[in-house]
Order: C-alpha cells, then structure tokens, then sequence
C-alpha cells in the first residue's frame, strides 16, 4: 500500500442517479471508498462500483442532489471501507453511516474492520443452540429465536412490526450471559424511530445497545451500508468480545429499494420484479452474518424485518429472506390481538437446538407441536363450521374451536411493553392445552401429561 | 503477464495475455486471486473471477496459470470439507480471506498398498495400487495404461510421492483433472438397479435407479434440504458427494457435525468418511459457487472410476444457475427467459448428462446419481431452471408447500412428481408393482374424493368412497410421513416400507370388506387405528402384530 498523500481527482465525467462517474483515475480498486468534496465544502462519501481504465463509477451514498461536475474533488482511500470496532459503539445512537445523532463524539476504537465483512469458514461454524428469550409469549413458546440463528420477522403494512421489533429488541436476553443489541434501522420515519428510541431507551442506557438510524428522509443509498455496519459492530462484540448479540434490521425492504435504485441506474439486466439478479446474493452477504464458531463464547443472532408489498409473501424481498433465513415470524391481520402472529405460518427451523432441558422445559418442542397440530385441527374445523355451522360440528371438533379461542387469548394476546417470564408463557401454554381432551394431546408423553395437564372443568 | 483493464465484482477485463486459451486459469493482482477466462478477443480476455475483488484495479498485472480449472483428486477427498475449487477448508483460519488461501492438500500421509507386480500390464483405469483408512471405501489408485516398471511395496507415502511408473507415466496418489470436462469411460449401461433412498414415498412411489437423475423442486421451507441430507446420510451408495452450492452455513455446519457422528450401518465407519462435502456458502464469493457444482461431479466421476455406486446431492442447482445469470448480465450477455443467458438449458443438460451407470476404462462398474434441489422463486414452478431442469432429469420429486404448512414431511407431492424409471426398475418384481400401484391408486382416488367431499360434505359420499378417504388418510399418516427427527423412521429399508405398506393395506381392504357386508361406515371410521398408523415408529417385529391387533377389533364390529 502507498503511503503518498493521496490524489485528488476532478473530473467528474457523468451525474446519473446516486452515480457519479470519474475520470483520470488510476489505480483505484474496486470497492474502494472513496470522500468527495463538493465545491461548498460539504463532504459526501461513495463506493467504487466499476473501475474500467482511468473511468470509476462511484456510488455516492448521500445521493448526487446539488453535486457540479465542476469544482467536486474526488480522493480515494485506497481500500474498502473500514470502521472502528468495539465496546465503543454501545450506548450510542448514529445515522446510517455510523456518525453520532446523540451528543456524543465520533466513536474511535483500538481496531478497525472491513464492513464487507469476510465468509465465515463453514467448517468452524458451530450449530446454533440455546435460546434467545424474547418475554413474547407466542415467539418463546412456538417459535423460540435460537443464538446464531437468521429469522426473519414478516409483515404487511399497518401491522405493528416495528412495535414487535422493538418489543424485542428491548426485552430479549440469554439468560446471565453478556448480552448486546445492534437495532440497524433503514428507511424508517420520525415517529417510528422516536418510538423506537423510547422503548429503547433503557436497554440503551444500560450500554447494551447500538442504534443506527437511517430515516425516511435520509440519504438512500447510505441504507446499503448501514446493516452492513451493524454487523461489523456485532462481529466485533460477539466473537472478540464474547457477547450473545441480537442484530435487529429493520425494514429490509427498504433496504432492498435502494439496492434496486443503484441496479437501475447502472442499467443493469433485472430479474423479477426489476430487482437486481444479485438480490439473493446480496441478501445474503449480510443475514449469513450470523452465526457461533467453534471455542468462542458469543454469537450474533439476526433478525431481519421487513414489509411485504402488497401482503404478497412471494414478492422477491420475502421470497428470497425466507430462502436465506432459517425460518420465519409472520404477522398477519387475520389474528386480531397484538402481536398478530400467525402461528401456523411462522416457523423457527433450528429451535428444536434451542429448547428442552437445560435450556427451556423439558416438553418445550412436544408441547409446541401440541399446540400447532391442534390450531391446525382447530382451523380445519373452523372452515367446516363457516360451511355447516358450529352446530353441526363434533363435541371434540368444538373443543378445538375453544382451545384456538383460548390459544389467542390467553398465550398470544400480549401487551407491546409485557415481557413475560418463561414460567409465565409456560403456565399459559398448559392451560390452552388443558382446554383439550386429555386424550387429543397424542403428542405429549403421559408423565407430562400427569405433571402439567388440568382439565378443564 | 497481462493487466487488467476493468473490474465489475467478479468480472475482470484484462489485456495482453497473448496465447492465452478459452478457460484458462489466471492469477490477477498481487495476491494472484484465481479467474477463469471465459471469452477471448485477440489478445483481450474476459476472466470470471473466484474471489472477491475488491481493491483490484485497472493495471494490475495478471499472470497465465497455464491450464483449466482442475480439481485436485486422491486420498484426501473422504471425510473431508472444500470450497467451490475443491480447496480444503478443515485447517483454513475462522475468516477466508482471498489474501491467504489455503494450501491445496495437507501434507498427510497415507498407506498404500500395491495390486500388481512390476513387469505385469496395467491396462488404463485398472487399480494398480490402494490405500486404506478404516470407514470410507478403499481409495483405488488408477493406472494411466501401459506396462508397470515400477511399483513401490507396501508403506507409507505422501500423496505426491511417486508410487509407480506405468507406460512410463510417473504415477502418484493424487491426479489433477479439469472440471467442466466429464472424465472417460467405455459405455453407458442400461441401468435397472434401484438407489435405495430410505425414504418410504420415494422407495415405493418415486424410485430411481443407479446413475439417474432426479430434481426437488420447492418454495422455501417445503423441505429440500432436509431430504436431501437424509438421503445423504442414508441412502445406499458407496460415496455421497455433498455440495452446499449457495446455501447456508449454519447447514453445512450441521451436516458435517452429524456425518461426524453417525454410524454407516453398511462399514461400521463413520458415514462422514465415505463422503466429500463441498461448502460454497451463500456468502462465499458467487463464482465459485458456479464451479462447485463441476468440481463436484468431478469428484463423483472420479471414484465411480473406481467402481463405485457415487451420489452427487446438490442444493442448490438454482444458486448456480443464478451465478450464471449475474455473470452472464455483467459481461452484457443477451438475456433471454427472466435475466438467464440463452445457453442455461444446454448447460442444465450436460451437467445432468454426466450422470450415469457405466462400464470403466478398467472394465468395472460404477454410476454416478444426480440428485438436485431447484429453488423457485416465488415457489413458482414455471419459472425457466425448473422448467429446463425437469425436461433433462429422469424422476422428479416435487415439494408441496401445502404439505409442508401442514407439517406433512417429507413434502413430497405423489401427484406432482413424476420417475420415468419406476415402470423398468419393478418389472423384476410383480409384488412391488402391485404394491405401488395399489397405494398410488389409493391416494389418486382418495385425493379425488377429497375434493369432491369439500364440497358436499363427506357424509354425503357412498361408503365406499369414504373408505377410500379413509384409506388415504391412513397411508399418508402411517406411510408417507417419515420425521427426520425419528430414531428408527428416519431411514427404512426396502423389506421394512413394503412391510408397512402392506399392514396398511390390508387394514384398509378389511374396513372394505366390512362395508361391503353392511358394518355402517361411521363405526369403522372411529376405531382406533394408530397401532398401525404408529407401526412406523415400532420394531420390525411388531409390525404385523401391530396390523392384527387393528384387523381384530375391526373383527368386533361384525
Ligand atoms: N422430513 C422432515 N422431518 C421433520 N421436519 C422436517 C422434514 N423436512 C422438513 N422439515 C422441517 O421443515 C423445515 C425446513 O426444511 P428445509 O430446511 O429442508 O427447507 P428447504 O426446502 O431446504 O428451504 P430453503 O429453500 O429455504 O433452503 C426444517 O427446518 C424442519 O423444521
Ligand atoms: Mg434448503
């Protein structure tokens, strides 16, 4: 690497979009970060995307508004981005680019690291195990988070994702183990990231917290950095300072927007939906981020949010996070309380690592399939009774009816500031079961049954 | 020494790399990251890169590698884990950065054992020599053809150390073959030979025999990883090849923990021995995800030169295609179908085309089966790689998202799949035949009526007809449900889903009779049946007895 000072170039050849493309150069790198000093003064940053000769096309994450071809110095830093890491970062709240929004200074730390980030070598993964305990009942109870995992939190517009988000992100805890929460917040609104803070506030204060936020108002194309950020902050906290980390990112898709404005700027060839063919690939340059490895004590567990247009689950920005992650929360208007989670489509594939004994309850995974294989029962018999009436159904049939009643009164319907104990989401479970006939529950073993299970008179 | 002109993410442009050839390995930079060239004009080359190229630039010096790109084959391949280029990741450090790659192989040792004496003729492909570790199958080392001069004795060697000299060749434990070339062999057999899977819906409905070639096409979360890893762990081959082409890390992480674990019920062995898994996770750099798939089959083509019964699994044949298309569309290829170049087809064909039951240069028998996921986007299977996939594949497995919301695994649709073998691979068997046609035509029937009941409601359907859905719903349940998580169902042999099968049906030929002699149909739909359904989950030996005590209390009815 050279130590000269480095070059500044001015021959900005083209303006298009969030692309600013420049002549001259020589030797920059692809990837290479690049500041650019607008003839104000005003310093932007940028991403080389293509260097072809002496042109580079330099992706401006502040957007190209009121940038002149004329008077605008370009210099290169001579390697993709790097950010400082460490324990600096919690407590703190940034914009998208990891400067401070609260009073604080900028954060300095003794190493830096890459934000691309580098693969993590398969063979020195560690399955995930244990849980991540959220003090939601629905999510603790059927679809555990697990410490390593990716899971996605799935939602149309006006259910109340982000309130679940954050509900999270401020609840969760593994137990008395070292415990961090990045929350990457891309494209979201004022009020939402007020209410965001709110609700964060204590974890916040506790110096288990990094928020970065990118606003509504926000630059763009900043959002393709900013959860790329979040997980360098979090791989930094988990494998080198041993912390079980939650890397909230929320709202992928408009995360996914921004990647599609850049795409169509280029030019480039679309695949469905006009999102970049690359989607998949760089979707999962940033969810396959999470994760254990083998001898260290922490991990990253990421949980991705996001809207999908239109409710439709096969839209590209759900289809290919349900691809990535390992499994699914979906929230849905047909289940009318908080926190609408549809428990039949929601899936968590690696929790049966995460439960049991020693880790949850030892009938954690038999009672959670207990009560899915009796909503799924309960919602056949639901459909029936729509077509022949609740009247015509079979006692048992009813009772199913009553035991999905009671399942969304008693264990899902919760309070956006209630966490509750695992005791707590225990004891309600058994109850929703114990509306059943004992001999329904073919799926718990009889001295569980004899232990927990109470009729219901 | 050539130079590099552009850099598009894995697309690099270089000039004067005069003599250069069409899929040539290059170094480019100063860490000499490997490329392919992928087109030629003069002495201007575009080259596919296999890292991440960040900080490359124009300038950049580019040196000539001097042949294809070719997988590094021999002894250590058992047991072991490798990236898309077939370079080990056991030993490389917790982040793969392209500026320290890893060494190819390990400096192990290895004991090997001659097979012929020296003076004897060694036609080409005949195993000349082997070499022995306890669990994986006896790695063969092949004869270039010619007569043998000299042979080393029995002993420990490296695996570069020369072991013999045949035809005047130098031979050592290791070879080096390209990977986009499928290796030789004398002919193709006409294969009637069942691969056993384990997997009762496929073993009975869905079979495919030795060296064919099957897709599993479905939405996310419908199961195709999970088959695919317990036909891995199970099925009756001789080597697995595993390739994670773009998927998740945290799987591979678990394949590799489990085949560490399990017992191959057939060596005694470890099962992690008798396979090669290749990982080119989502995350590592996208070209080589697209050479991992012709890495794999390379090294499944290599030991069924040995004259073995090889596997390749790949999940994800749709990541691939994937990194195609990207490469495809940075180097402004003409798109056609949704973004994928126009040669995806051809390309779909000759990788299933190396599949195959063969006759060896060294006259033994060996086969090579393709099993392959196919990831639709939006679940949607008249998207263009499960369109092309399926018009060059013998069996189709389809996954059913709905079966799979209903937690009915493995998701396989009876009615959406398809084998083209299964009609030749019974014909043996006129027992297995009926057998399958009797539960296929149950469920065929069943899934009819079930229809049909939607709407009328079942109480209004004959008798006889609700004992066909009754019969459906028992096979689905006590047949085609097969849980992963089962100790004793997660696999079962051939003579054990015949068994049940045919519990099954005789259980539901008996609720048939009783029907037909006026036993009201409600009463027989009450009774208990889940000693047999649960007949699965039991010891052989119970089975029928299993399948008696349900034929007895049906009895009570008369
Ligand atoms: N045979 C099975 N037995 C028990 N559970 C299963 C089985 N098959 C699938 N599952 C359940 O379904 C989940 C998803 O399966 P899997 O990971 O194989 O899906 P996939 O089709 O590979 O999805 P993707 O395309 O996202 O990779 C599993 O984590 C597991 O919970
Ligand atoms: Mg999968």
């Amino acid at each position: 690497m050279t130590t000269w000072a480095p070059v500044e170039y001015t021959g900005v050849a083209e303006l298009r979009g969030p692309l600013m493309v420049v002549r001259g150069t020589r030797g920059v790198g692809w990837d290479e970060y690049a500041s650019i000093e607008l003839e104000s003064g005003e310093h932007r940053h940028g991403l080389v995307l293509e260097v072809d000769r002496d042109l580079a096309v330099v992706q401006v994450l502040e957007g190209t508004a009121g940038v002149r071809a004329r008077g605008t110095r370009v210099t290169f830093t001579g390697s993709p981005l790097r950010i400082p890491v460490g324990a600096a970062w919690q407590g703190r709240v940034c914009n998208g680019r990891g400067r401070p929004l609260d009073s604080g200074p900028p954060v300095f730390g003794m190493t830096d690291a890459a934000v691309t980030g580098l693969p993590l070598n398969p063979t020195l993964r560690e399955p995930p195990a244990d849980p991540v305990l959220t003090g939601v009942s629905a999510i603790d109870a059927l679809t555990t988070l697990v410490r390593g995992q990716k899971i996605a939190l799935f939602s149309s517009g006006g259910l109340p994702h982000l309130e679940l988000a954050a509900q999270v992100a401020a609840q969760a805890h593994t137990g008395g183990a070292p415990f961090s929460v990045v929350f990457a917040a891309m494209g979201l609104t004022h009020a939402d990231a007020a209410r965001v803070r709110d609700a964060l506030e204590e974890r916040s204060s506790a110096g288990e917290l990094t928020l970065l936020l990118n606003l509504a108002d926000d630059p763009v194309i900043e959002r393709l950095l900013t959860p790329r950020l979040a997980l360098t902050i979090a791989e930094h906290l988990a494998f080198t300072m041993g912390r079980h980390v939650l890397a909230v990112l929320a709202d992928m898709t408009s995360y996914c927007e921004a990647l599609r404005e850049v795409s169509s700027a280029r030019g480039e060839i679309p695949a469905r939906r006009a999102y970049p063919g690359y989607l998949y690939s760089d979707l999962a340059s940033i969810y396959e981020r999470c994760g254990r490895v083998r001898g260290l004590p922490g991990s990253i567990t990421v949980l991705p949010v996001l809207s999908m247009p239109a409710g439709d689950i096969t839209h590209p920005v759900p289809d290919l996070t349900g691809y990535i992650t390992e499994g699914q929360i979906l929230l849905t208007r047909d289940v009318a309380s908080y926190p609408h989670i549809d428990p039949l489509a929601s899936l968590s594939r690696m929790m049966r690592a995460g439960v049991g004994g020693g880790r949850t309850r030892p009938e954690h995974m038999d009672l959670a399939t207990q009560i899915l294989a009796a909503l799924a029962r309960a919602r056949q018999a639901g459909e029936l009774a729509e077509l022949v009436g609740e009247r015509a159904l079979s006692i048992t049939d009813r009772r199913y009816l009553a035991m999905a009643e009671a399942f969304e009164l008693r264990l899902l319907a919760q309070r956006g500031d209630e966490s509750r104990s695992l005791e707590e989401t225990f004891n309600r479970a058994w109850q929703v079961v114990s509306v059943l006939p004992r001999r329904e529950l073919s799926m718990l073993d009889p001295e569980t049954l004899d232990a927990h299970y109470r009729e219901e008179p | 020494m050539g130079t590099v002109t552009r850099v598009n993410g894995p697309l690099v442009e270089v000039e004067g790399l005069a003599g250069a050839a069409m899929f040539e390995l290059v170094g480019l930079g100063p860490h000499g990251l490997p490329g392919e060239i992928v087109s030629l004009r003069g002495d201007r080359a575009t080259v596919q890169a296999y890292e991440y190229t960040g900080g490359l630039s124009p300038g950049h010096s580019v040196e000539h590698r001097g042949s294809p790109l070719s997988a590094l084959l021999g002894p250590h391949l058992l047991g072991g884990v490798f990236d898309g280029l077939l370079r080990p990741l056991t030993g490389a450090g917790m982040w793969l950065d392209p500026a320290t790659p890893v060494p190819a192989h390990s400096a192990r040792v290895w004991r090997f054992t001659p097979l012929v004496e020296e003076g004897r003729a060694a036609g080409p492909g005949t195993a000349i020599g082997s070499v022995e570790s306890a669990g994986s199958p006896p790695y063969l080392v092949l004869s270039p053809g010619g007569e043998v001069s000299a042979i080393r004795p029995a002993g420990i060697y490296s695996a570069d150390a020369q072991v013999a000299v045949v035809g005047g060749a130098e031979v050592t434990l290791i070879r080096r073959r390209p990977v986009r070339q499928a290796l030789p062999y004398v002919s193709r057999l006409e294969s009637v030979i069942p691969f056993t899977t384990g997997q009762r819906v496929i073993d009975l409905l869905l079979p495919v025999p030795l060296g064919g070639t099957v897709a599993v096409p479905g939405g996310f979360g419908t199961g195709k990883t999970v088959l695919l890893q317990q036909i891995a762990k199970w099925c009756e081959a001789d080597v697995v090849v595993y390739i994670g082409c773009g998927e998740r890390g945290n799987e591979m992480a678990d394949v590799v923990a489990e085949l560490g674990e399990l017992t191959d019920p057939r060596t005694g062995g470890r099962l992690g021995e008798r396979t090669v898994v290749i990982a080119n996770t989502s995350n590592m750099p996208m070209m080589a995800r697209e050479a991992s798939i012709y890495t794999g089959v390379t090294v499944a083509e290599h030991f069924r030169d040995m004259g073995y019964d090889v596997v390749v699994i790949a999940d994800s044949t749709s990541r691939w295609a994937e990194a195609r298309r990207e490469f495809a569309s940075r180097s402004g290829a003409l798109p056609a179908e949704e973004g994928y170049p126009a040669d995806l087809a051809s390309a779909l064909a000759a990788f299933y085309e190396r599949a195959g039951r063969v006759t060896t240069l060294g006259g033994a028998t060996g086969s090579v089966t393709i099993i392959g996921a196919v990831s639709p986007p939006g679940g949607d299977l008249t998207e263009p790689v499960t369109t092309q996939t399926e018009r060059f594949v013998r069996a189709l497995w389809a996954l059913d998202r709905d079966l799979a919301y209903a937690r009915h695994y493995p998701a396989v649709s009876w009615g959406g799949s398809f084998s083209r073998d299964a009609d030749v691979l019974m014909a043996g068997s006129p027992d297995a035949a009926a057998r399958r046609a009797r539960v296929a035509g149950l469920l065929d029937e069943a899934g009819r009526l079930a229809t049909l009941a939607e709407l009328v409601g079942a109480a209004t359907l004959p008798a006889r007809e609700r004992v066909v859905l009754l019969g459906g719903r028992l096979l689905r349940e006590g047949f085609l449900r097969q849980s992963s998580l089962s100790l004793l169902d997660a696999f079962c042999r051939p003579g054990r889903t015949a068994m049940l099968a045919d519990a099954l049906l005789a259980v539901i030929e008996r609720c048939q009779d009783l029907v037909d002699h006026g036993i009201p149909v409600a009463s027989i739909e009450e009774r208990d049946f889940s000693p047999v359904l649960r007949a699965k989950d039991a010891a052989e030996e119970e089975i029928m007895a299993r399948r008696d005590t349900v034929l007895d209390d049906l009895e009570t009815l008369r």
